[in-house]
């Protein structure tokens, strides 16, 4: 593991074969509401790879002190705070991107990409491999946001990062910023991932869904059988932990 | 005790968080439930019963504890880490209290109640209510309108779904690709209320 070979493989994992947003599905929520412009996508996915970063080392750092049955509690204190670190300096230096991402900035809190590195990565590596690994998927993030945000706004209002583009500007299709136009984009992208990769880049056997909120009714058997729209595959998980 | 201008006003807020600005298809908020838990109805109607009740609750909590407690000793900018917080502890404590004392509630609710502590939407109401200053009323009538609009997006969804399971699209849109476009056009129909709220009561 210690070889740079096997560095290099952890931090482009994140941001190819297991893209978070388009690969693992983690984090649909921003994904979803900052695309409208690439300028929000750019801002938010830098905001949550500092966060990610930040957290995965320190939650790496701590992991030996860290109570095994206390974990998810003190990972989110921890997330919790460099969030509120991140806001701050925003509102301080970056005023307009703060409006702009408005809530959405509070809940990285809650992405699940966040949460599930350190639950899938930070907590059984070292420091230096989960800074690597943060990155990596903090990059991965910020390339789907930024590949979604292009879509919708140079087809939808006709700019880029605010600047007008000629000729596509007096045929841009409007649907395309608004909600319905972010499920779509979404959808197509997912599909075209599955397109290329043939459903080989999808390993989903690594990713744990500890963490997904709808775990509980992958694992439970009494809801019948496993729900296909969660990307996990309880089956192949419950041997990792 | 209420005027018939603030009925009306707390009308609007109810009506236009429900249908206008819903929050799973309009602001994005709690899409990992809405695509996780919406493929069986009676699952997606226990999870937005204990979406509707946790956003309250947790209304009824960080809405006092802002503004009673955090304002006054100018540690607003503690908002966020006060807030996931007390909801994760208040999802705890409220499955305590329904298994010891209500087991029937526990047992249709309880298994969606760990679920939500991570869930989007209860943390961004608590957030909305503060920074759209609304009073306390307010705030629980919007938390309340809120978990409508996520509880009627769910069971709306859910049928969707059940008519998805049986088509048969191109290879790569199989599972959740298709879904999130069936989810597109559930959210171009709420586009229909658009205006709806300020009219009604107008």
């Amino acid at each position: 593991m210690s070889d740079k070979k096997s560095k290099l493989s952890v931090l482009i994992n994140g941001i190819i074969r297991e893209n978070p947003v388009l690969v693992l599905v983690l984090g649909t929520c921003p994904t979803l509401a900052v695309t409208t412009s690439v300028t929000a996508a750019i801002g938010m996915g830098i905001a949550a790879t500092v966060v990610l970063i930040c957290s995965n080392m320190v939650i790496s750092a701590l992991r030996n002190i860290i109570p095994d049955k206390v974990r998810i509690p003190c990972y989110i204190v921890l997330i919790a705070g460099f969030v509120t670190i991140v806001q701050l300096v925003m509102q301080a230096y970056l005023y307009s991107l703060y409006k702009m991402l408005g809530v959405y900035l509070s809940l990285i809190v809650v992405n699940c990409i966040i949460l599930g590195r350190a639950e899938m990565f930070a907590r059984n590596n070292t420091v230096g491999a989960s800074f690597l690994d943060a990155l990596g998927m903090g990059i991965g993030f910020t390339l789907a946001l930024i590949a979604m945000s292009s879509i919708r706004e140079i087809l939808g209002a006709g700019t880029i990062c605010g600047i007008a583009i000629p000729f596509i500007k007096n045929y841009s299709v409007g649907i395309l910023t608004m909600a319905p136009g972010g499920f779509f984009v979404f959808g197509c992208l997912i599909a075209l991932v599955n397109k290329l990769t043939k459903g080989k880049g999808v390993k989903r056997k690594e990713f744990s869904c500890d963490v997904c909120p709808s775990a509980a009714f992958c694992k439970k058997k009494a809801f019948g059988n496993p729900d296909k729209a969660c990307t996990g595959t309880p089956e192949n998980n419950s041997s990792e932990n | 005790m209420f005027t018939p201008e603030m009925l009306k006003s707390l009308a609007v807020i109810l009506v236009s968080s429900v249908l206008v600005n819903n929050y799973v298809l309009n602001k994005f908020l709690g899409i990992c439930p809405f695509l996780g838990v919406s493929k069986k109805l009676d699952q997606a109607t226990g999870m937005g019963l204990a979406v509707i009740f946790v956003m309250l609750a947790a209304t009824a909590a960080t809405w006092p504890i802002y503004t009673y407690i955090l304002l006054p000793n100018k540690l607003a900018y503690m908002q966020t880490i006060v807030f996931i917080l007390v909801i994760a502890a208040l999802v705890q404590f409220v499955e305590i209290v329904l298994k010891k004392y209500i087991p029937s509630l526990h047992k249709s609710l309880g298994v969606y109640l760990p679920l939500i502590t991570t869930n989007c939407a209860v943390l961004g109401v608590a957030i909305n209510n503060i920074n759209d200053g609304y009073t306390f009323i307010e705030s629980m009538v919007s938390s309340l309108g809120c978990g409508l609009g996520f509880l009627l997006a769910m069971v709306i969804f859910s049928g969707v779904r059940s008519r998805l399971e049986n088509s048969n699209p191109p290879e790569s849109f199989k599972g959740l690709p298709i879904t999130l476009v069936a989810a597109a056009i559930v959210s171009l129909a709420f586009f229909g209320f658009a205006g709806v709220a300020e009219n009604l009561f107008a």
